[in-house]
């Protein structure tokens, strides 16, 4: 038989999956065109690409077309098979910029059979770690490859494994952090759905190399498939004696548990971790000792991300050179990052480190949501800062967002236009940290509160000059002293807003206005005469009543009723509501 | 009773900071544990779990879940006589539970709607959303209506940013996901759940 083209076929639609009516389709016209032996059809469950409707991606030539119509198939389908015409304008050129490492297989095999992770080289970089190498070998040839941590800090991955190796105590564990708090981020998630083995298979290297006889998935409750894939995975690997005792004859034990969180962010930092794996309220501890030294139950631990462990069995199997040839010099390989908020194109990208803020926001998501004006980004998540569009060709590596005041975090990666406000914002982080902070210590407790009183007190425009420096001394306090990084970072966005955004703050203080209109406290809804054209649809709507007049008079809008919920300012068809 | 044990596994499986996938709708048919038989009784219940769990180190979380999957939230009766089972203070098992955001005290409310207020959806409106619901229901976040139907969480992130604001309400089978909200629509929404027999039909 001749050879096959493999198309894969996915709706990305987001409200609706019609893959099965569309595959159906593809198949009925192939049928019709006489084309039905030399192709397959294959229904993916998730492609890395949304709201780009019916999407194809032919496997053998390894390009993607989206946007098909069902009209489009027959045309599609000569162009690619037999020849007949062009379906250039069909192309999706977004694929171009992703490298596609950690979500290679996301989407494209079937998470619950070990069978078919296997086909794309599965264990084959646990086989040959068992055969052909030793902890050490494994050890540096993580060090070639540059791997840094993917929760957050960026640690390197190689030397957190090697004080666990070097440590005196023989009982040693392996944690995969999948507690994922950061809120509007979804990477773990993906990978922990879409391919369980590579986590699996990282952890038991990771357990090979440092010597570890257990280890344990910290997986939030929230996540309840990504449990059962996780599940099935490691009943799977069982089955196939890739865990247990004496894995593929060498020897090595090493067991799998899972661990459920329970709704706390703070339980993602590492120390909080362990004491909740321990059945215990999810408080730090102060750090030295570290958990590679002492972790759970006080034996040499050492916590990985979801992401940093998917990326280990490729280094194996490829050689720590091949990922340290992708990145920045002191950023290897790619991230994977959730882009949200104002965006066209939300959804999953994983992209080489070193490509810039600006080429992921314009290039890959398609820039900003109904073609407004870019204000800044948000990476790190609560953790994380605020950076404007001044900035947006800052490289995407540790050390480059770093300088610039924010952080690589986790892969949150959020889009805001002229509508957001850059006091809002770090307002709504810090709430978060409000809530989440476990209050054991109390710059983190104190701290977080007062910043958020004083934030608040912005908001409302009753703000005053000094409120600005009493800011900064308290983040300075709660940077320095805080107990764990959730109180150290958790000033960040405030800090950083107030860096790039120096005149909005002094408008709330001083002018007490809101450019966005978001700090609906000192906004003002007005009518524009000119502009309105009486036709009562504000009036109408109105929930309190508070809009009055007649046609001849024209109409107002009670400033002491008003409720300032904005639902004028959305009915009116005429802009004709001013909002101040 | 079959049915009401069945609706309070879903009701655990969502609780506070849940996400969602929307491309597998699997929400609720994925329970942490396999639904205990409803005839057993609360205390064959509680045995089977500490004897699940008693050996294995560090495990009272895992129990908690196993409870509150159980019971949609942890009753004060088998918080006490899970302490008793696995030899563990009472104050140990409520300090768990009270610094666990996704531990309820409290029986869940009939519907449950979740907002989502993760970074995403708040930027595209979810505290307005918040708001409308509050005062149409008359209550506050955390809250249960009077009459038990309605109940309304904040979440963190429901894991589908793209289609934000976003808000789930739990049914029958698995939590429905409602995206790309408005005002308006929610008072649709909770119209509709609040016709007698709204969500039996499902
Ligand atoms: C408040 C807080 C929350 C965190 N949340 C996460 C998380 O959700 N997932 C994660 O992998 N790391 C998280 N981290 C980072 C971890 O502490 C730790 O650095 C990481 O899991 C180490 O893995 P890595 O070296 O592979 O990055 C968090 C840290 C802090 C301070
Ligand atoms: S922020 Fe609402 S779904 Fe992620």
């Amino acid at each position: 038989m001749s050879k096959q083209t493999i198309f894969l076929l996915r709706d990305t639609s987001l409200t609706q999956d019609n893959t099965r009516d569309f595959q159906i389709l593809f198949l009925k016209i192939a049928r019709d065109l006489g084309v039905e032996d030399s192709i397959q059809a294959v229904r993916a469950s998730d492609l890395g690409i949304y709201d780009k409707g019916y999407v194809v991606k032919d496997l053998n030539n390894k390009i993607t077309y989206a946007n098909i119509q069902e009209t489009d198939i027959e045309k599609f389908l000569k162009a690619t098979i037999k020849g007949e015409g062009s379906v250039d304008e069909f192309k999706y050129t977004a694929d171009k910029c992703q490298l596609r490492i950690v979500l290679r297989n996301c989407g494209l095999i079937d998470p619950e059979n070990i069978e078919e992770y296997m086909a794309q080289q599965g264990y084959c970089a646990l086989a040959k770690a068992l055969t052909e190498m030793t902890p050490e070998t494994v050890i540096d040839e993580m060090k070639k490859s540059g791997l840094r941590g993917r929760g957050g800090a960026g640690f390197p991955t190689w030397m957190k494994w090697s004080f666990a190796r070097n440590s005196l105590d023989e009982t040693r564990f392996v944690v995969c952090n999948a507690d994922e708090g950061d809120p509007g981020a979804y990477m773990d998630r993906s990978i922990l759905e879409g391919d369980p083995h590579a986590v699996v298979e990282g952890m038991i290297l990771a357990g090979f190399a440092i010597g570890a006889q257990r280890g344990f998935f910290y997986i939030r409750a929230e996540y309840p498939l990504a449990i059962k894939r996780i599940e099935t995975a490691i009943e799977q690997a069982y089955e196939r004696g890739l865990l247990g005792n004496d894995i593929l004859g060498s020897g090595f034990n090493f067991d799998l548990e899972i661990r459920l969180g329970a709704g706390a962010f703070v339980c993602g930092e590492e120390t909080a971790l362990i004491e909740s794996i321990e059945g215990k309220r999810g408080t730090p501890r102060p750090r030295p000792p570290f958990p590679a030294d002492k972790g759970l139950w006080n034996h040499p631990t050492i916590i990985n991300n979801v992401e940093t462990l998917a990326t280990v069995a490729q280094i194996i199997n490829r050689g720590g050179e091949w990922l340290a040839a992708i990145g920045t010099e002191k950023s290897k390989g790619t991230k994977v990052f959730a882009i949200t908020g104002k965006v066209k194109n939300s959804g999953l990208v994983e992209i080489p480190m070193g490509m810039t803020l600006g080429e992921v926001v314009f290039g890959i998501a398609g820039g900003v949501l109904g073609g407004r004006k870019l204000m800044a980004v948000q990476t790190g998540g609560p953790s994380g800062g605020v950076i404007p569009l001044k900035l947006i060709d800052t490289k995407v590596s540790y050390e480059h967002l770093a300088e610039v005041g924010s952080i690589m975090g986790s892969g949150g990666l959020i889009v805001m236009d002229e509508d957001d406000c850059m006091v809002d914002i770090p307002r709504f982080y810090l709430r978060f940290c409000v809530e989440e902070s476990c209050g054991k210590c109390a710059p983190c407790r104190i701290g977080g509160f007062q910043m958020l009183k004083i934030l608040d007190r912005i908001a409302e425009g009753k703000g005053v000059e000094a409120d600005l420096q009493q800011l900064q001394r308290i983040a300075k306090g709660m940077q320095k002293a805080s107990l764990c990084a959730l109180g150290q970072t958790a000033p960040n966005p405030v800090l950083s807003t107030m860096k790039y955004f120096p005149e909005e703050y002094r408008q709330h203080v001083e002018d007490k206005k809101c450019r966005a209109g978001k700090c609906t406290k000192m906004v003002q809804y007005t009518i524009d005469q000119t502009h309105c054209k009486k036709c009562k649809l504000c009036v109408v709507n109105c929930p309190v009543g508070a809009i009055s007049g007649s046609r001849e008079a024209g109409y107002v809008v009670d400033q002491v009723k008003c409720i300032k919920c904005g639902t004028c300012y959305e009915v009116c068809k005429f802009k004709a509501i001013v909002r101040k | 009773m079959g049915v009401v044990c069945l609706n309070f596994k879903f009701f655990s499986v969502f609780a506070k900071h849940a996400r969602t996938s929307l491309t597998e709708n699997s929400m609720g048919k994925n329970t942490l544990t396999k639904a205990d038989n409803p005839a057993k009784t609360q205390d064959e219940i509680i045995a089977g779990l500490a004897d699940k769990w008693r050996d294995k180190k560090g495990s009272l979380i895992m129990a908690l879940h196993d409870v509150q999957s159980h019971y949609g939230y942890v009753p004060r009766d088998v918080a006490r006589k899970l302490a008793h089972q696995l030899d563990v203070p009472l104050a140990r098992i409520y300090e768990v539970i009270t610094f666990y955001n996704y531990f309820k005290l409290t029986p869940p409310g009939k519907h449950r709607i979740s907002v989502c207020l993760g970074t995403a959806c708040y930027l595209k409106g979810a505290p307005e959303l918040i708001e409308e619901i509050e005062s149409l229901l008359g209550i506050k976040e955390g809250q249960t209506t009077s009459d038990g139907m309605f109940q309304l969480d904040v979440v963190r992130c429901l894991g589908c940013c793209g289609l934000a604001p976003v808000m789930t309400v739990n049914e029958e089978d698995g939590d429905k996901v409602y995206a790309k909200l408005s005002r308006k629509q929610v008072a649709e929404i909770i119209a509709k759940y609040s016709k007698p027999g709204a969500i039996e039909k499902k």
